[in-house]
């Protein structure tokens, strides 16, 4: 277990795309049949520098194994002040369509045209993984958030899939809310949220938001769950190249992730152990990277997350 | 006298300008009339049943100084609908909370004698047909001013029957969404010295309500962003920063994803911001702007946006300083403008039951006196809300207190009257 977790402060995004026969951008062919064997994966930033002529890696990934489900669980951390206590909440968003369809026209010059799309089979997909989810995590509620009001066919459709695949999971309540609605009392009272779903737009804009709650980028996990049981886990941070290899980078992210990669195999005492002793080190605050606070180094950080484990033991 | 018949002529251009198609976007067509008798002709404009004549004499020595008038927008706004000393305003109660709250401004108004009468048009959400969100705006049309409660828009109706605050907006044209979120002393936040203005564009975006369903099972809804439409916000935005004083704007976006529409929302913004030297621009995208306003929202002073950013943001900052109860918003366009309360709710949940905020509400009607150019009244009600707010500190339900909505509406009334202004009886 202590190699495993030692194993987690150097893991880089080393994956480049490669021009495929037929001229499509891909993943290399080896990553994307490990991928499919092993069908989780854990993965850190990744770059994608500006005029690389290729899509961004992070698309790529998501397009080549249709990761429909971006789930990030926001907890408040125990050591980390910020104004908001007792967040406990998690945001499911659709990753796949919606506003990020990308289809956009320039109708005349001056007037702009972007399509969001929205889909039967997208949206009943993403409410049962949901549903699915929360009870498989023991939580009580499903929240949709839309904006049908204004947006009556699109997002009615959602809400009306939603619906349906409500009805199907009796135990577990369900309720929607305009997402004016939602943003208004997030900031107010985000105690009163337990688990989100939502079309892409909403999604990025809550997912973050909330992940603002609890301290930002740097210390929320992350979790894209695509067709097949394939899983990616992944730290939504940037790849920060003003720190590479200086070893300052704060784990958290990365860790927690990995925390939550254990609990969907199935692994749930190991990732429990991993994530306590991650909580009790922030709560401690002798050993903190900088940007929590601190003046550790990421490997100092990690070695006093290890003994904690080999402790627990 | 030729005076007369220019002013004959021109109201009958009024007259046939308003029988036109109602659908019709802009409002009447600019007359092609000497300013002077152009504001003279709009002052007689309730009037245009034929009662001419003094009024005119009445209100000559007043029309030098009312004419320079000119608005954020840098545009002479046409005078507001008033006769005899007194403005009209259109009053529009719409559903849950709204009918009782603006009650509650007119018995202030009333109390306060302020010379403002108010003319309730009725919109029924339940009904299908289109006719009383018409007669609202044929009515707003005539006062030039309106202060609305929101109308309910029952979003398991089919797709036809559109969202009526929607509606009025863009049949009005009123593209700018302004709001103010400052953080009261009174009121207990977590975030302190919030100061934020926000302008969010009002029409277009993503709520042009253009969806259709190609396929079954797939939908598609068109967000449309044009190039006049983001010029217009972008110099709304930083004329209203350089009369406030305030020193940087942000424009709020997600152009990495939507590269042509939002990009050309940027791009605009980048235009306008080039004949702004005196004003800091930049740009951030929306997800990190939500990210940044709930760990740090102190950094924001001005921000400009496309409408649904608009809607997420200005909801964010309204919870950050006290909640739905306490901001006010105003809806301003080239000819017209409507306050309502900021996030637009209707508050089904506390409809009747004494315990709103009536705060925003009374201070959307202070924005409008200050509209309407009563500026004095406009400051003695503010003044007495932020007393109450601040220093006898009742307050409602929903900012933590036991207070009920008549208890804070008459302790403002009791303020207003200890300031030795000429009132009614409590």
């Amino acid at each position: 277990l202590k190699l495993f977790t030692t194993l987690r402060d150097d893991l880089q995004g080393n994956v480049t795309a490669i021009k495929g026969p037929g001229g499509k951008w891909m993943i290399p062919p080896d990553a994307k049949e490990s991928m499919d064997q092993s069908k989780i994966g854990l993965k850190g930033p990744l770059k994608t520098p500006i005029a690389a002529g290729h899509p961004s890696m992070n698309l790529l990934l998501r397009k080549t194994f249709d990761l429909y489900a971006n789930v990030r669980p926001c907890v408040s951390i125990e050591g980390y002040k910020t104004p908001y206590t007792d967040v406990n909440l998690v945001t499911i968003r659709e990753n796949t369509e919606g506003e990020y369809s990308g289809i956009e026209h320039v109708i005349v010059d001056g007037v702009v045209q972007s399509i969001k799309l929205i889909t039967e089979d997208a949206s009943r997909r993403i409410a049962e993984y949901a549903f699915e989810y929360a009870r498989n995590n023991q939580r009580s509620s499903v929240t949709a958030v839309h904006k049908a009001n204004i947006m009556r066919m699109s997002d009615g459709l959602f809400l009306r899939k939603c619906r349906e695949v409500a009805e199907t999971y009796k135990d577990i309540k369900f309720t929607e809310m305009y997402l004016d609605t939602v943003c208004l009392n997030m900031v107010q009272d985000p105690t009163q949220f337990d688990v989100l779903v939502m079309p892409n737009l909403y999604g990025d804009i809550l997912s973050d938001l909330c992940a603002g709650l609890i301290g930002g980028l740097g210390v929320t996990p992350s979790g894209n769950i695509g067709a097949n049981g394939v899983a990616i886990f992944e730290s939504v941070h940037g790849t920060a190249p003003d720190i590479a290899g200086l070893d300052m980078a704060n784990p958290t992210a990365l860790l927690l992730s990995a925390v939550m990669m254990l609990r969907h195999m199935g692994l749930h005492e190991y990732g429990k152990k991993i994530e306590t002793a991650c909580f009790d080190t922030i709560r401690d605050k002798k050993v903190l990277t900088k940007d929590l606070g601190g003046n550790s180094k990421c490997s100092e950080f990690t070695a006093d997350i290890c003994r904690r484990v080999v402790d627990m033991d | 006298m030729a005076s007369d018949r220019t002013m004959r002529d021109n109201m009958g251009k009024k007259t046939r300008a308003r029988t036109r198609d109602k659908e019709e976007k802009d409002g009447e067509t600019k007359m092609a009339a000497s300013s002077s008798v152009l504001s003279m002709s709009k002052l007689i404009k309730p009037l245009w049943g034929g009662r001419l004549g003094n009024t005119v004499k009445v209100f000559g020595p007043t029309l030098t100084s009312r004419r320079e008038r000119s608005s954020a927008a840098g545009e002479n706004i046409p005078l507001p609908a008033k006769y005899g000393g007194r403005h009209t305003v259109t009053l529009i109660p719409g559903d849950g909370i709204g009918p009782e709250l603006l009650n509650h401004v007119r018995e202030v108004f009333r109390f306060s004698c302020v010379p403002v009468d108010f003319e309730v048009v009725n919109v029924n959400s339940a009904m299908t047909s289109e006719d009383d969100i018409n007669n609202a705006i044929t009515a707003i049309r005539r006062n030039g001013v309106a202060l609305k409660g929101n109308i309910e828009t029952n979003h398991t109706m089919p797709p036809s029957v559109k969202s009526r605050n929607n509606l009025l907006r863009t049949s009005l044209d009123l593209y700018a969404n302004v709001m103010h979120c400052q953080s009261l002393p009174g009121v207990q936040t977590r975030h302190k010295d919030i100061d934020i203005l926000i302008v969010r564009e009002n029409t277009e975006g993503e709520y042009s309500s253009l969806e259709h369903e190609s396929v079954t099972g797939v939908v598609e809804s068109l967000k449309i962003i044009t190039r006049t439409n983001s010029l217009r916000i972008a110099d709304y935005a930083f004329k209203l920063a350089r009369e406030k004083g305030r020193r940087r704007v942000t424009a709020v976006h997600k152009a990495n994803i939507m590269k042509l529409g939002d990009g050309l929302f940027l791009q605009c913004c980048r235009e306008v911001a080039s004949g702004y030297p005196d004003l800091q621009f930049d740009a951030m995208i929306v997800d990190n702007t939500t990210m940044q306003l709930v760990s740090n929202p102190e950094q924001f002073d001005v921000m400009v946006m496309p409408n649904l950013y608009g809607n997420v943001v200005s909801n964010v900052c309204a919870g950050l300083v006290g909640g739905p109860g306490l901001v006010p918003g105003a809806n301003y366009g080239k000819d017209y403008a409507v306050f309502e309360t900021a996030t637009r709710n209707t508050g089904k949940s506390i409809a009747g039951r004494n315990i709103a905020n009536p705060t925003a509400m009374l201070l959307a009607s202070c924005m409008m006196l200050d509209h309407l150019k009563l500026y004095e009244y406009a400051s003695l009600l503010r003044t007495a809300i932020l007393t109450c707010m601040n220093e006898t500190r009742l307050h409602t339900a929903d900012i933590g207190g036991q207070g009920t909505t008549s208890e804070v509406v008459q302790s403002i009334m009791k303020l207003i009257q200890s300031k030795g202004q000429l009132t009614t009886d409590l």
